[in-house]
This record gives structure tokens, sequence and C-alpha cells, in this order.
């Protein structure tokens, strides 16, 4: 695998270092007027999620990462085992519940998300920003709202449950914004 | 901010030219001549860390590979040491310098370095210089502390840097996220940078004098009594978190500059750089007798910063890399 130096080091690289995948998240460069350039990186761990910071001095190298973003779509859920499959390809990424976290309350049959490799298996995935999701049930809206009433729980197609305002009704579409978990608005049409 | 427009506003431009005026009010105040040296030669002096931008000086326009290498200046230093082996007295410049590599808030390929050279000047009198100039351009930082290397390394880090060990050193440089420094040198210049100068306090302006041997450059070094180690005689200044300005006790003798010029050859080559051929000019001038003398530069980009309170070098220039 090629290997990046330090004149490459920037936001975004995607490095290994002891086998395991990193983004680098941050870069900056330091040098005193005489001496070597430092470069202080933050690092990602692709795969645990964890950050660390380490400072590399001009002309050292880290190894690139193969690690690739594809687009897949959610195929179905098996007990602990999610199935997505990639659209070029028609290849299957298995992810776990642990890997897939709370994207699971977004997934809807054929949605397209997605998916991190890293040497062509599956690390991790993200759903799209917005995903509108059908309301299987709630209790009806109270009438005249008082201040306690504004908002209730709205169970949802995928089996999640989402805080919206009082007026949502079963059948209705809404559309909730997965990097915050909150509605955003009721879908018309 | 348009694609088109500076990154500086015109109100910065406004700030930056009324500080070039008081820069040059206060070199003619004392009889300084000002200079005017070339960006472009064909000699460099060969340095570890500094990396000069290398252009074809070709004639044949069809064949425009074609020629020899010339160098940008990284520092006006060369051309400014012949003119005082020539006789000049007092001289100062303010003008670009280019350094490859060098990119970040407070860096940009090129930059504006003002740098000043007066004989006569020894140790103590020449480091007074930066501090007036200092303490007239940065009116809020007033304070403008004088330490050594040494008792800076011990208020921050409680250890000598003339006598830590190089495993000493590697377990403080750990703590700061480094792994790869081995030696001592390169240690403590990390350590400066990273544990050092953002721990002085932005609202003095800090001079730093007497730094390790290693550092010389083309300064020269003295015996510390009675500890008996040896320091380079040079000096820096720091504020508002940024090093402003490098001063040196110029080195003198001609077969140290030579020598140094091919250590640091050995260096970049082990590096995987190329080295550089001897500069015989600077070499020659060097041999006729070169004067007494205190030598300092210092970005004139940083003195706004710091003047300006600006973060990031971008916000004092025109055209940065990216908008050049």
């Amino acid at each position: 695998m090629a290997t990046y130096s330090t004149s490459e080091f920037k936001k975004g690289l995607k490095v290994q270092i002891d086998g395991e995948p990193f983004q680098m998240i941050e870069c900056n460069f330091v040098k005193p007027g005489k001496g070597n350039a430092l470069y202080k990186c933050r690092m990602r761990n692709l795969i645990r999620n964890t950050t660390f910071d380490r400072t590399y001095k001009g002309g050292d190298t880290l190894e690139a990462a193969d690690v690739e973003e594809v687009d897949v779509q959610f195929l179905y859920r098996q007990g602990d085992k999610f199935v997505f499959m990639d659209n070029e390809t028609f290849e299957q990424h298995e992810l776990s519940a642990e890997q897939v976290d709370d994207s699971w309350m977004y997934l809807k049959d054929g949605m397209v998300c997605s998916a991190t490799l890293h040497n062509g298996l599956p690390i991790a995935m993200a759903p799209p920003n917005h995903v509108e999701l059908k309301v299987e049930y709630c209790e009806p809206g109270a009438k005249g709202n008082t201040a306690t009433n504004v908002t209730k729980p709205v169970k949802v197609e995928t089996g999640a449950e989402f805080q919206c305002p009082a007026f949502i009704q079963q059948g209705d579409i809404i559309r909730i914004d997965t990097r915050t978990g909150g509605y955003v608005e009721r879908v018309r049409g | 901010m348009t694609t088109f427009g500076p990154s500086a506003s015109l109100e910065m431009l406004a700030f930056r030219h009324r500080l070039l005026k008081q820069v040059r009010a206060f070199f003619e105040d004392r009889e300084f001549l000002e200079v005017c040296t070339p960006l472009l030669s064909s000699e460099t002096f060969a340095d570890r860390y500094l990396e000069p931008l290398r252009v074809t000086l070709f004639s044949d326009p069809k064949a425009p590979t074609c020629g020899p290498t010339w160098y940008l200046q990284t520092s006006p230093e060369l051309h400014m040491k012949r003119l005082l082996a020539s006789g000049a007295h007092a001289i100062y410049q303010i003008t670009q310098s280019f350094r490859a590599g060098e990119r970040g808030p407070h860096h940009n390929p090129e930059f504006t370095m003002l740098e000043w050279y007066r004989q006569g000047d020894d140790f103590d009198s020449g480091r007074q210089l930066l501090v007036q100039l200092l303490q007239e351009t940065l009116p809020d930082i007033r304070l403008v502390e004088e330490i050594s290397y040494r008792e800076l390394f011990e208020r921050v880090l409680g250890m000598n840097p003339h006598t830590a060990t190089v495993e000493e050193l590697q377990e403080v440089a750990w703590k700061q996220g480094l792994r790869t420094v081995d030696n001592r040198g390169d240690l403590l210049d990390a350590l400066m940078a990273t544990a050092i100068e953002p721990a002085l306090d932005r609202q003095k302006a800090v001079v730093v004098h007497d730094f390790p041997e290693h550092q010389a450059a083309l300064a020269q070094t003295a015996l510390v009594q009675p500890h008996g180690y040896r320091v380079a005689r040079r000096f820096e200044a720091y504020a508002a978190g940024l090093e402003l300005a490098n001063g040196y006790l110029e080195l003198a003798d001609s077969s140290e500059v030579e020598k140094r010029h091919l250590e640091n050859c050995r260096e970049r080559e082990r590096q995987g750089r190329e080295g550089f051929a001897l500069p015989s000019h600077f070499v020659a001038a060097m041999q006729s007798g070169f004067p007494a003398c205190v030598g300092v530069a210092l970005g004139f980009d940083r003195l706004v910063m710091a003047a300006s309170g600006q973060a990031s070098l971008d916000f004092v220039q025109t055209f940065p890399a990216g908008k050049a």
C-alpha cells in the first residue's frame, strides 16, 4: 500500500496504523524558525471511533489505508445482522448491530446508505441525513394544547420512537434528521 | 470576501502600511542604510530544515527548462553579509523571502522579512536594539522579558536543556505526542515548539537568549562558565504566541562557516534531500575579514499579526498561497 509523507498530511487523510484504519481529523503545521517541521495530528480510529493525538516530524511517513465509502442499499435485518448491498457490484455487506448502532431507527427496506469499507470489509455505515418514516402508532393529539403536551412520542415503521408535535397522527409521514434524531416536518402529499 | 480579492482587509493593509513607516523611522533615527539585495542567487547556504525554491535561469525561451539552477533566498543574509564584509556599517532591509513546504496559520512559502545588521554591536547591545523595536511597535504588549533558554526550560518543564539526557527529553516529548524524534537537537526544538512556546504569556514579549550549541546556525558559540557547556550566542523574540525574530552574534570564522555548511549537507543527504555547493561568494566574503556584528531576522507579517491581534497570517498578507 502507498505511504504518505508529512508534506502530504492534511485533514481527511485515511491512514493505517498497526493494521487499523484512521482518519486524520486535524493536522496543524508547526515549525520553529530553524528546526524541523512538526505536524500535530488528531486521528480517529474508524473501527472503534476513538481518537488520539500524535505529533510527527518532517520526513515521517504513514501507511495509506485502503478505506473507501460506497453507496449501499439496506436489504434486511436478521437478528443481530444488518445486510446491505452495493448498488454497483451487487456485493453484499453485513454489519453487526454494534456497528449499525443507532442507525437501526432509520433503516427502511431499500434505503440507500453510505458504507465505509476497510480492505473491502464493512466497518461502519451512515444513513442519509434525512429520512421519511411512516407513523404506525401514536396517541391522538390532546385538544387545547397546554405547555406540557406540545410533543408526544410517536412510533414509526422501523419500530423506533421519536418526539413529534401533538398534531401528528397515525398514517402521517414524518421527516427525521438522522444527525440529531429530531423531527423536522410532516411530509405532505 | 471575493475569490479574486486579498485576504487582508483594506483596513489591515493601512495598518500594515503604518507599521512599515514606523519601522523605517526606527532605523532612520539610528542612521541605518536601507539596502536592496536580490531575491535570486546562484548560491545558497545549506540548512538542515530550510528549503530554498529553485529557479531555472533559462535564456532560450524555446527551452525554458535548460539553464543553471538559481535559488530564491530564504533570507537576505548572504547578500547582506557580503555588504558588511565590503564596509557597510549598519544596514537593514524589508524584503520577500521564500521557504518551500511551509504553509500553516503562521506560515506562507513567501513572506516579508525585516533583516538588519550593525557593526560593533555585541550580544547585549544587539539584543537591546530588538527589544527597543518591540517596545515601540507592540505598545499593547508592554513588558519585554529577557530570559535564557535554560531558565525558560527550567521554568516550564523543570529541566536544564543543556544537561538533560536524551531519555529525559524523550519522556517529556512523549507527553506532547512525539514518538519519532530521537536526537537531542531535534528534541529540544520540538519541545520548544510544542511545550514551551504555547505556554508563553501572550500579553508579554519574551526575548530568549543563549541557545543550545547545535542550534547555532551562523552564530558564534561560547562556553558557559562554570558549567562547562557551550551555548550558541543566539536570541529569539516571541510575542502573542508567535516566534517573531532570530538574532545572532554573527559567526566571523570562515572555516567554521564551511564546516557547518558541509555538516548540514551531510545531514540533508542522510534525510534524502540534496546538498548544495559551497556558496563561494559568501565564503570569500567571510574569508576577507568579516566584522564583529549582530544580525536579526524578523518576520514582518508576524509583527503585524502581533501588533494587530490577528491569529492567522492570511489576514495580514494580500495574497497568500491559495490566493496568489
